[in-house]
Order: structure tokens, then sequence, then C-alpha cells
């Protein structure tokens, strides 16, 4: 049933849009027409001439995500577990984290070119935050009970690491993928959209250029389908990982 | 030679001195119950022993030597859930022999036999929070046993189950320990609980605590009851009836102590 209400919400507000573009209520000029937005994505994906940037996007979301996950647990791991670093360094993370990252795209774009590279980097500063403070979390959290339970079976300090510090680390690293994964994507177009050469990010910058508004409007269709995609990957991704977390605070649609 | 011997430990967290100066040994082979007022300092205790505390003064030993990080000859059965939430009831029980270098296949071979010990067949692949609380302390007790340590320190290991589960993991703990729990010289055990029935049935001696701060212990009780035993069924004789309320003498005063200083509040 929620599904058909769904269903019902998403064409009532496409068929306003065409109703509006139809009559010109909603200038085509600023608001596009579906009807053409949808020819512009249909013809991208018939030429292929979208794949080539999509391919890029989403291999710079893949490394953004990689390289920051594993920068934010082997940071996390490291302070969670030297206090006294932590102590050091706490002004400096709280001033990185504050800082709005966005803007390092242009600092980015000079040391690392308008390649992939910048576009990687501003996507690492995103993901690395958020994975280092659930890891950070997650090793404060780690149940005393475990811990000593464990130290008492003859666990080494490299096995407590292993087998206590980051399977707790990770649980939170997985609560926290769909953010992860979303902030990577981000990171990639945003930094695409600053200044690049390929990359859907690219396409609406130079659709934009020429005031071609269903390009954009196609464009933002692309990265939305390819984030639900992304998404879902992760929501199963999820239920593999965590079998051994009991699930009540992962709701179930009917 | 004690298995364990604690001599004069001092435990003080800040300002608060938690035990005063307690001194007690417990004989190889011994089951020992310690109890005690709560918060009196009983897991402060065990936590001494187990070298997971060192104590502020005073030396602990077990087995002769002095007790200097984690105790390598003693199993601790913990009163919350020590079992690793990531791991299945087979792998938290094969934990032990992999950290010691066991390989992985020979470890799982190992907790299956010790799960089916417990009565955990067939459980070994859930996870703790797909078990029942029994069936988790089954499998902490199977995780601490496979290991077959010398001394066994158990901290309340029942005080969350419901009655009837406690009674017949009572008399499965006495069972393999008669037993001589993984085939060698019967342990070592200290056993604390705030339930004075429980140490009774399980003991050969039982040991007050007083109450605290600055905790020692005051009194102590052979128990001459005839093994084995059936925990339940013991509870009926009047031996036993005799020697809890001589117990309860002594204890009583240190209870009625902790409540009017309002730390059981
Ligand atoms: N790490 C700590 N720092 C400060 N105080 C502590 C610490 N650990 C225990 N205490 C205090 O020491 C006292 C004894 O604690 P302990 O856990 O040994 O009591 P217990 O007899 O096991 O209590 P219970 O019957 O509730 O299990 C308590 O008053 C507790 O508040
Ligand atoms: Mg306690």
């Amino acid at each position: 049933m929620i599904s058909v209400y769904r269903v019902a919400l998403a064409a009532l507000l496409i068929g306003l849009w065409y109703v509006g573009a139809q009559t010109g209520v909603l200038s085509p000029l600023f608001f596009g027409h579906p009807t053409k937005i949808a020819l512009q994505v249909v013809d991208w994906f018939r030429t292929g001439e979208i794949y080539p940037h999509l391919a890029v996007t989403l291999t710079e979301t893949l490394l953004a995500f990689a390289s920051g996950t594993a920068g934010g647990v082997l940071a996390g791991l490291w302070l969670g577990l030297s206090p006294r670093s932590l102590a050091v360094l706490d002004p400096f993370i709280k001033a990185a984290n504050a800082m709005p990252r966005v803007i390092l795209a242009p600092i980015f774009a000079m040391w690392f070119g308008l390649g992939m590279g910048s576009k990687v980097a501003l996507g690492f500063t995103l993901v690395f935050f958020i994975v280092f403070f659930n890891v950070l979390q997650g090793v404060r959290e780690v149940s005393p009970v475990v811990l000593n339970g464990t130290r008492m079976l003859g666990a080494t300090r490299a096995q407590l690491l292993r087998h206590v510090y980051l399977p707790a680390a990770m649980s939170w690293v997985f609560s926290s993928l769909h953010v992860s994964v979303g902030m990577a994507f981000v990171g990639a177009v945003i930094a695409e959209y600053l200044g690049s050469y390929r990359g859907v990010g690219y396409l609406i910058l130079q659709a934009q250029g020429v005031f071609d508004v269903d390009s954009v409007f196609a464009g933002i269709a692309v990265l939305t389908a390819c984030a639900l995609v992304l998404d879902t990957i992760v929501t199963l991704a999820e239920s593999r990982l965590l079998v051994w977390q009991p699930r009540a605070d992962i709701p179930r649609d009917s | 030679m004690s298995a364990l011997e604690f001599r004069d430990a001092v435990v003080r967290f800040g300002d608060a001195t938690i035990l005063g100066g307690a001194s007690l040994a417990v004989e190889p082979g011994e089951f020992v119950s310690v109890v005690g007022p709560t918060g009196c300092g009983k897991s402060t205790l065990l936590n001494l022993a187990a070298g997971l505390l060192m104590p502020s003064s005073g030396t602990v030993r077990s087995l002769g030597k002095p007790v200097a990080g984690v105790n390598r000859e003693a199993g601790y059965l913990f009163q919350g859930d020590s079992l690793m939430p990531w791991r299945s009831a087979r792998d938290n029980v094969a934990a032990g022999p992999i950290f010691a270098g066991v390989g992985k296949a020979e470890a799982r071979a190992q907790a299956e036999a010790w799960l089916e010990r417990v009565g955990l067949h067939g459980a070994g692949h859930k996870y703790p929070h797909q078990m029942s609380g029994g069936m988790r302390k089954r499998a902490q007790l199977a995780q601490t046993l496979i290991l077959d340590p010398p001394i066994l320190l158990m901290d309340e290991p029942f005080s969350a189950l419901d009655v009837q589960t406690r009674l017949m993991m009572e008399n499965e703990l006495l069972a393999l320990w008669q037993g001589g729990g993984g085939g060698g010289a019967r342990k070592t055990v200290l056993f604390i609980t705030h339930d004075l029935e429980e140490a009774i049935s399980l003991s050969d001696r039982v040991v007050v605590l007083s109450a605290g701060p600055s905790t020692r212990p005051i009194a102590e009780f052979a128990i001459d009851l005839p093994r084995p035993r059936d925990v339940a069924e013991i509870r009926h004789t009047p031996a036993f009836q005799t020697t809890h309320a001589r117990i309860w003498d002594v204890l009583r005063d240190e209870v009625l102590k902790t409540y009017r200083r309002g730390v059981a509040a």
C-alpha cells in the first residue's frame, strides 16, 4: 500500500512539473522540461556518452571511500588507544573537522591537478572524519567486561586489537556506512563541478555553461539514481556484515 | 603451597579504601565461596586474583608465584556478558586456543566438544544476542574451561539466571568440577556470590566479608556436607539449615551495616 502512495506522489509531482512546463507557468529556461530531461538521459545512455563520465565519478567515489575509511580506522584506533596523543591532537582535529572542507577543492586542484587525484582528496577529507569519529567512539565504548574476558583468555595486545577493538570499531563504521559512502560521492561530484575535464559533475558544469538546464537536470537525475544504487548496495552489505548484531534498530518496511 | 593466597591486600580507589588488608588462602582443589554485602568489594577481590587489578599494598600469589599482570593460571567467569558479540558461540569458545596458537580447525573441533559438554550441542553457530542468558553462561563456561586453567574465578556467574536454570547450572558446575573439568586434577574454585544458599550448597568453605569500606574476611565456615551433592535437595537437610543459620548470623550484621550506611540504596 505504501508503495502505491509513493508512486502516486512521484507521478503527481512530475505531472505538475510537466503541466507547468507545458503551459509556461514554470519557465523551461529555469526549470527544464521533464520530457526533454528524460530524453537527454536516454540519449546519454544510448550513445554511450555518459559511461566514461560515470566510470570516472564512481571510481573517484570508490577510491575516496576506501582511502577515507582506511585512514579513519587507523587514526581512530591509534588515538582511541592512546589518550595522550588524542589530548595533544584534539584541538587540531576539532579545527580540521569544523573547517568547511569543500573550500579545499581549489587547493587540491592546484596540488593534484584537475584529474581524479583532487576529487579523491576532497572525498577523503569528508569520509575520513566521519569514520574517524565513529571508530573513536567504538574504541571508547568497548565493553570492559568483553575486554577483560578476552584478556583472561590469554589475548596479547595485538590480539586484543585484532579481535576486540577492531570488530567493535567496525560495527560503528558499518553503522555510518550510508553517510560515508554518500559523502565520498558528494566529494567526487562537487570537486568535479568545481574544476575538471570529465565526470558527471563536469557534464553538469558544461551544460550550465551553455544554459542547457535540461542537461543539468538530467545530470542530477543520473547522480541521484547512482546515489540510490550505492545506498542499496550498502544496505545489502550491511545485513551481510552485521549478522552478529541484534537488528531491532533497523526498521523494515512492509 | 596454596593455590591462591591474599596477604594483607589493600585496594584503594582515590580516597576510598575498598579492601582493607584482606588475607585469605585457598588450597589446591578446594571450592571456596565468598559472600558479603553488595558493593563491599567481592569483585575487587577476584580481580586481584585475576591480575586485572594490582593491590595498593600487600601481596597476591597464585600457585606460589606473585600475580603480576593477567593471571594465566586462572580462568574467569564474569558476572556480565563477556562473550565477544561478533563471534558465534563456537568461535567464542575457540578463541582461547586460537590466541595460544592452536590452528583454527583444531581449535574449532575442541570448541565443538566443549559446547557439547556444557549442553550447547548444535548451538555453536549462534551469536550471543541469539542465545538466552543461560546459554550465554554455558558458552562462557566452555570458553573458560577449554583452556583447562588450574584455578577458576567465578563472579556471581549465575545471578542473572532464573531459579531453575540456576540450580541446573550449579549442579552441572559441580559435576564438571568433581570430574576434574578437563580431566586433570580437580580445579581450585574461588566463587563469589551474595546468595548464601548457593555458597553453602556448592562449597567446601564459605568466607564472609565485612561491610565496606575497608572490607576484609571476618569469618569462615567449613561446609561438611557430603559430596556429590544435589544443590536443590541438599537445601532441605537439617545439616544445611544449621550451617545456614550459623553463617547468616554473621552475614546479617554486615548486610545491615551496609543498609544503614545507605550504600545499597
Ligand atoms: N575502578 C573503580 N574506581 C573507583 N571505585 C571503584 C572501582 N571499582 C570498584 N569501585 C568501588 O569499590 C567498591 C567495591 O566494588 P566491587 O565491584 O568489588 O563490589 P562487589 O562486592 O562486587 O559488589 P556487587 O555485589 O554489587 O557485585 C564499590 O563501592 C565500588 O563503587
Ligand atoms: Mg561484583
